[in-house]
């Protein structure tokens, strides 16, 4: 599933708030059709990292090349491939899970938007929830439909901030199935930054790990696991850390 | 415009559309304000009728209470539409997707307008049987006394969005409180040589004051100065260039400093 031309090519990507630098010349891409997990400690840049890469904000300085197109000066040309999910982000509180996937898939546009619909409802377990408001739902079921809107256009690439912060373990192996069951069936890349190593190492081919704004390691699980001769991606993570490499 | 223009557009609207449908107090309070003070100032108007009748001849008070809320309306209802997105905290979902920001500003203007409508109209028409007065009596003028302030209402709340964006809920007050700002100098409820020299230099450059004084010249002399409704006009279309200017300059900023994705106080 996983193509060797790059969806997404960064280069020296930076952004310094005042005197603190969050993200310091990162430079990557991301192989179309791959799930790379994106690691850190808390303020080690990953949320400011893909908040660059949604356009929700600007970068000092680098170059984020989106589906062949110069994302910082004309975001607006792909916006309409991509989508995503964050705990920061709540949908209209008010509307039900319905309306809301109503208005979202207008938002984008989608064709046959009502077959759309029922299938994400039928997919993420919607059917009982559809006529709630979203304030009257669970984190965990509030997250479903966070992920219903994140695949509503179909996204060919899909950015994920800790989508399984405060879920269940059952709710979360359901939600990584889900997002593995997307990726197999449309090909698309999905970029997902946690704090969960084991969730990472389950879901995702390609790792990156950040430490005060940099990217300081990267590889497939197995790889990462191999270098630092570990058994699993949470002791490299604390090895790193020991070393003083992990925020 | 093109299809998909359209359809972000429709997408907004529908939002508003639900938000209101699921609640029915946020439905009565679009039109009961405009109500109240309807009734209130026609009181005020009816007692002021016996011992001062020029200050209530055709219906002048009601009149303007009526036209005044129009930009108090259109400017609460647009930022208010705004404000829901970001006490929801949906406004990141909203840039992240194709909506472009005029296209929000559009819809904001579009849901503003139908608020204000849905406000006015029936105060306007309760007035006639409560007082005795139809504002309607204005004729095609009155259009024009509306739209100006229905324009100056939103060149307020481009400027009040782009500052909520960059300052965030802490700014919430400007909502409310700037459209009161300009009432004093708007020359309302008195003519422009009421005001002192230096008060009368700022009223000048409002469109407000020209929508108010083209009004007390249609209602107390039954005069019609177009010159006033064009110089109104003007002045708004300088606003709303000046209002939009605000809201981009803050978005930019908003966007460098990351305040998008956590848009609270």
């Amino acid at each position: 599933m996983i193509q060797a031309d790059p969806i997404l090519q960064v280069q020296g990507l930076t952004k310094k708030f005042q005197s603190k630098l969050a993200v310091d010349s990162l430079t990557f891409s991301l192989p179309r059709g791959s799930i790379v997990g994106l690691l850190g400690g808390n303020g080690a840049g990953k949320t400011t990292t893909l908040s660059m890469l949604l356009g929700l904000l600007e970068p000092t300085s680098g170059k984020i090349q989106l589906f062949g197109n110069n994302f910082v000066r004309n975001r607006h040309s792909v916006l309409h491939r991509m989508n995503f999910c964050s705990p920061y982000v709540d949908l209209p509180q008010r509307l039900t899970v319905m309306e809301n996937l109503r208005v979202f898939a207008r938002l984008y546009g989608v064709r046959d938007s009502a077959k759309t619909i029922a299938r994400l409802v039928d997919d993420f377990r919607l059917l009982e929830l559809k006529d709630q408001p979203i304030r009257r739902l669970s984190s965990g079921q509030k997250t479903r439909v966070s992920l219903a809107k994140a695949l509503i256009n179909s996204p060919d690439f899909l950015l994920l901030d800790e989508p399984t912060a405060s879920l269940s373990p059952d709710v979360s192996k359901w939600i990584r199935q889900q997002l593995a069951d997307y990726r197999e069936r449309t090909g698309a890349t999905i970029l997902f930054a946690s704090h969960d190593m084991r969730e990472v190492e389950l879901l995702c081919d390609h790792v990156m790990m950040m430490c005060q704004g940099q990217l300081i390691e990267q590889g497939s699980p197995k790889e990462l696991m191999e270098t630092h001769h570990r058994s699993s991606l949470e002791e490299v993570f604390l090895a790193l850390n020991e070393q003083g490499g992990v925020g | 415009m093109n299809s998909s223009t359209l359809g972000r557009i429709s997408a907004l609207l529908l939002r508003y559309f639900f938000l209101l449908r699921s609640s029915w107090p946020r439905v009565l309070e679009i039109a009961y304000w405009p109500t109240v003070q309807m009734i209130i100032w026609g009181f005020t108007s009816l007692h002021f009728s016996h011992s001062s009748p020029e200050l209530t001849a055709g219906g002048i008070l009601i009149s303007a209470v009526l036209i005044w809320d129009s930009l108090f309306r259109s400017h609460i209802s647009y930022t208010l539409s705004f404000l829901e997105e970001m006490w929801s905290r949906n406004l990141a979902n909203l840039f992240v997707s194709p909506l472009r920001s005029w296209e929000l500003i559009l819809s904001l203007s579009i849901v503003s307008m139908i608020r204000t409508l849905i406000g006015m109209v029936p105060a306007a028409l309760l007035a006639i049987p409560f007082f005795g007065i139809s504002v309607f009596d204005l004729g095609l003028p009155l259009l024009g006394f509306f739209l100006n302030l229905v324009f100056t209402g939103w060149a307020i709340s481009q400027a009040v969005t782009g500052i909520l964006l960059r300052y965030g809920l802490g700014a919430e007050s400007l909502t409310w409180m700037l459209p009161f700002l300009l009432a004093p100098f708007s020359c309302i409820y008195y003519p422009l040589e009421t005001l002192p020299g230096w008060m009368q230099g700022i009223a000048q450059y409002l469109s407000t004051t020209y929508v108010f004084e083209g009004m007390r010249a249609l209602i107390v002399r039954g005069e019609w100065l177009p010159e006033l409704m064009w110089k109104a006009f003007l002045f708004n279309a300088v606003y709303f260039i000046l209002g939009l200017g605000v809201f981009c300059l803050a978005f930019r900023s908003a966007r460098r400093r990351g305040l998008l994705l956590q848009s609270g106080e």
